[in-house]
């Protein structure tokens, strides 16, 4: 008993050492910053260079390498398209699904790259890869339909840099807001319904920082006062009242929902009645007969533009390229758009869609004017450097402490 | 009759060559042979665990590019500054400890009867089928378990849909840090029964009669001779329980809530998604540093012979 009683006072010695180091720790380290992520040392684009821009490109796609690694959303690599690629091509595809843009830089970089070929990335997540080094210039003139996309989508400045290209532009679409139409007679029109506490417990919205940006959008049109023009460019004030505003929601919330499967399997089972979502989990839940309803509120909505980008050392590069020429193709583009729910890049899409499902090309704005283009904030990467050149602008990492040591 | 004579030792020597060289100075010396025989699992167990654990660790001293996430070779203490200056972080180690806790103590109160009676009461027969109910799960993907329970504590799932049967109302658990307690005493009650079960076992029928014969009652002989005796048991299962709770991250993810952040999730959220590593590291010395103190604590406790 003794011996024992020993070596129990002997651990906890040994315990309090270890606390008495952490302590030490914690206070040497007084110099650095107190951001979640670590010292911001804050960038902006200007004066970085993308490390990969003189890589020579492809000028010529040779015999396929027979396998092809993608890292996609989910719903981006339907065996509808992927299928007849595989039999035209030989080049099987190997799916890896990402849930966040921030998963996809991720992927991206492990094991240092030369594992994945593409990665089929948002705006806001392009340029953290391509100035990472991760991602190589792209040959457009190996990809016809290239010409016939539409002006916006074919140098966008999220995959194209001092006009080299890092990808292909794919498709592009909403955020929207959800509702159960079994508990709404009458459908909402506004994102208040998501901070209203008359729906305590019935919200659900996407575990990701970028949900700053919806509620920077809704203040934008609800709070005039805080002259915010930009979701993704919020100075410290306003970047604060976004964030309140979504601590304020926290106790509404049933789920924050990090995979799309989760947010379906709430609504269905009545966990959830009204939130924010993709089209892939509204066109999922109306294919299973869910009385789902989707709306683009007054306040319009956050979306993104998503873009097939080349990797740095993808390991099958004459597939990657078959890939990038076939999913470009106008009936390829309009059968993801159909089956996403998602607005084609491809201006002879429109026909395709008509074709397959009528009315299907104004359904999801494939002909719509360049003014609903521009009611949709579509992601980027919250830089510190505001768009008039001024330092003013919260970084993304303090994006992502906040969302993790704020808002949930 | 014909004598075969023995090749004397020198014979065999010169006969066997150099293998047999090689044995006899193995022979000779101990120590040579110990070595020889626990390079191999030392090495890997130096090389591929210790020396990517010590990386890991290292990376917890460096920085990333915020924008870029590449890990910049910075030495500084800032991500340790990080946790223990900021209450949100302070408050999910201090709410995955007590998790850790209560799962551990609810494992252990739940687990010493029903090994009591594997032990002591049951027939052979009954215990073999005892044994096989608290095993099998073991055989099924944790996946599959966490989902199920999800589908038991949802909206309308079995849960409430009997309670309100028998007119008790309605407790909707799912998504609260209540359902995440439940799946893991659920979870990691073999990892508890198991190591108790074999401390009960040892007990000598002979020191519970003499109790008895002393004039202990039940609850003084449960008190002053079985406790103290399965006490190591206990601590071992603990040792389980504890540290499978501090580092899991998929049931709060999935059955979890709002306030389902734990040390596991915030690694998972660093690491797989924000991909800042160094962050991940420094907080992954958290559950490590606790161990190593509960490990420590155990030690004295006597629950390593019982592992």
């Amino acid at each position: 008993m003794t011996t024992s009683a020993r070596a129990l006072s002997r651990s906890i010695k040994t315990g309090l050492l270890l606390a008495g180091a952490a302590v030490i720790a914690a206070g040497c380290g007084s110099s650095g910053g107190s951001q979640a992520a670590g010292p911001g040392a804050a960038t902006g684009t200007s004066g970085l260079t993308v490390p990969t821009a003189h890589v020579p490109v492809l000028q010529k796609i040779g015999k396929g390498e027979g396998q092809l690694n993608l890292i996609a959303w989910a719903g981006y690599l339907n065996n509808l398209w992927v299928k007849p690629f595989e039999k035209q091509t030989g080049c099987q595809v190997n799916a890896k699904y990402a849930n966040t843009s921030d998963e996809m830089v991720a992927l991206m970089k492990n094991g240092g790259g030369g594992q994945y070929d593409m990665v089929s990335s948002s705006g806001d997540a392009d340029l953290r890869i391509l100035y990472a080094g991760d991602a190589r210039p792209v040959n457009i003139n190996l990809i016809p339909s290239w010409k016939d996309f539409f002006p916006a989508f074919k140098s966008p400045p999220f995959n194209t840099i001092n006009g080299v290209h890092y990808g292909v532009s794919l498709q592009w679409g909403p955020n929207v807001l959800m509702y159960n139409k079994k508990n709404f007679s009458t459908p909402p029109t506004s994102w208040s319904v998501i901070y209203n506490p008359t729906y305590k417990g019935q919200v659900t919205v996407p575990d990701n920082p970028i949900q700053i940006a919806d509620a920077a959008l809704y203040l934008e049109k609800t709070k005039p006062s805080l002259k915010i023009t930009d979701p993704y460019e919020l100075t410290q004030p306003q970047f604060q009242a976004a964030v309140s505003l979504l601590a304020g929601q926290r106790p509404l919330i049933e789920k924050y929902w990090s995979l799309a499967s989760q947010e379906i399997f709430d609504f269905k089972n009545g966990n959830a009645t009204v939130g924010a979502g993709w089209p892939y989990q509204v066109s999922t839940l109306k294919a299973a007969h869910f009385p789902i309803g989707a709306v683009i509120p007054t306040q319009g909505a956050t979306g993104w533009a998503d873009t097939w980008m080349l990797a740095a050392k993808a390991p099958h590069p004459n597939c990657a390229y078959m890939w990038m020429r076939y999913i470009s193709t106008p009936k390829v583009q309009a059968e993801q758009a159909i089956n996403y729910g998602e607005t084609p890049d491809n201006k002879l899409a429109c026909g395709f869609m008509n074709q397959m499902q009528p009315g299907s090309c104004e359904q999801y704005h494939a002909n719509a004017p360049l003014a609903y283009f521009h009611s949709i904030a579509l992601w980027k990467t919250p830089i510190a450097t505001c768009d008039n050149g001024k330092p003013d602008c919260v970084p993304y990492a303090q994006w992502v402490a906040a969302w993790n040591t704020q808002v949930k | 009759m014909a004598v075969t004579i023995a090749p004397t030792p020198a014979e065999e020597r010169e006969r066997g060559g150099a293998w047999s060289r090689v044995s006899a100075a193995l022979w000779r010396r101990p120590w040579a042979r110990a070595t020889l025989l626990l390079t191999p699992p030392l090495a890997w167990f130096v090389l591929i665990y210790l020396a990517s654990l010590v990386v890991l660790l290292i990376t917890a001293f460096w920085q990333i590019n915020p924008f870029t996430t590449n890990i910049e070779r910075i030495w500084s203490l800032s991500n340790f500054q990080t946790i223990f200056s900021s209450p949100a972080y302070r408050s999910i180690i201090l709410r995955t400890v007590g998790m850790a806790a209560a799962v551990t103590v609810t494992d252990a109160v739940v687990a010493f009867p029903f090994a009591y009676y594997m032990a002591r009461v049951a027939s052979s027969r009954t215990r073999t089928i005892l044994f096989v109910m608290i095993l099998l799960p073991l055989w099924a993907s944790y996946l599959a378990k966490v989902y199920s329970w999800l589908l038991i504590f949802t909206h309308n799932g079995i849960l409430d849909w009997s309670l309100g049967k028998v007119g008790l109302g309605q407790v909707h658990l799912i998504y609260t840090n209540w359902a995440v307690f439940i799946v893991f005493c659920y979870l990691w009650l073999p990892f508890m029964i198991t190591p108790v079960y074999a401390a009960l076992e040892r007990i000598p029928a002979s020191q519970l009669e003499a109790s008895q014969d002393l004039g202990a009652r039940t609850w003084r002989t449960t008190r002053s001779v079985i406790l103290p005796l399965a006490l190591p048991g206990i601590v071992a299962g603990s040792i389980f329980t504890f540290s499978l709770t501090l580092g899991d991250y998929i049931t709060p993810l999935l059955v979890g809530g709002t306030s389902a952040n734990f040390i596991g999730n915030i690694i998972y959220t660093n690491i797989g998604i924000a991909n800042n590593v160094p962050f991940a590291a420094a907080m992954a010395m958290i559950p490590i540093a606790i161990m190593a103190v509960y490990l420590f604590c155990a030690r004295a406790l006597g629950a390593f012979e019982e592992v």
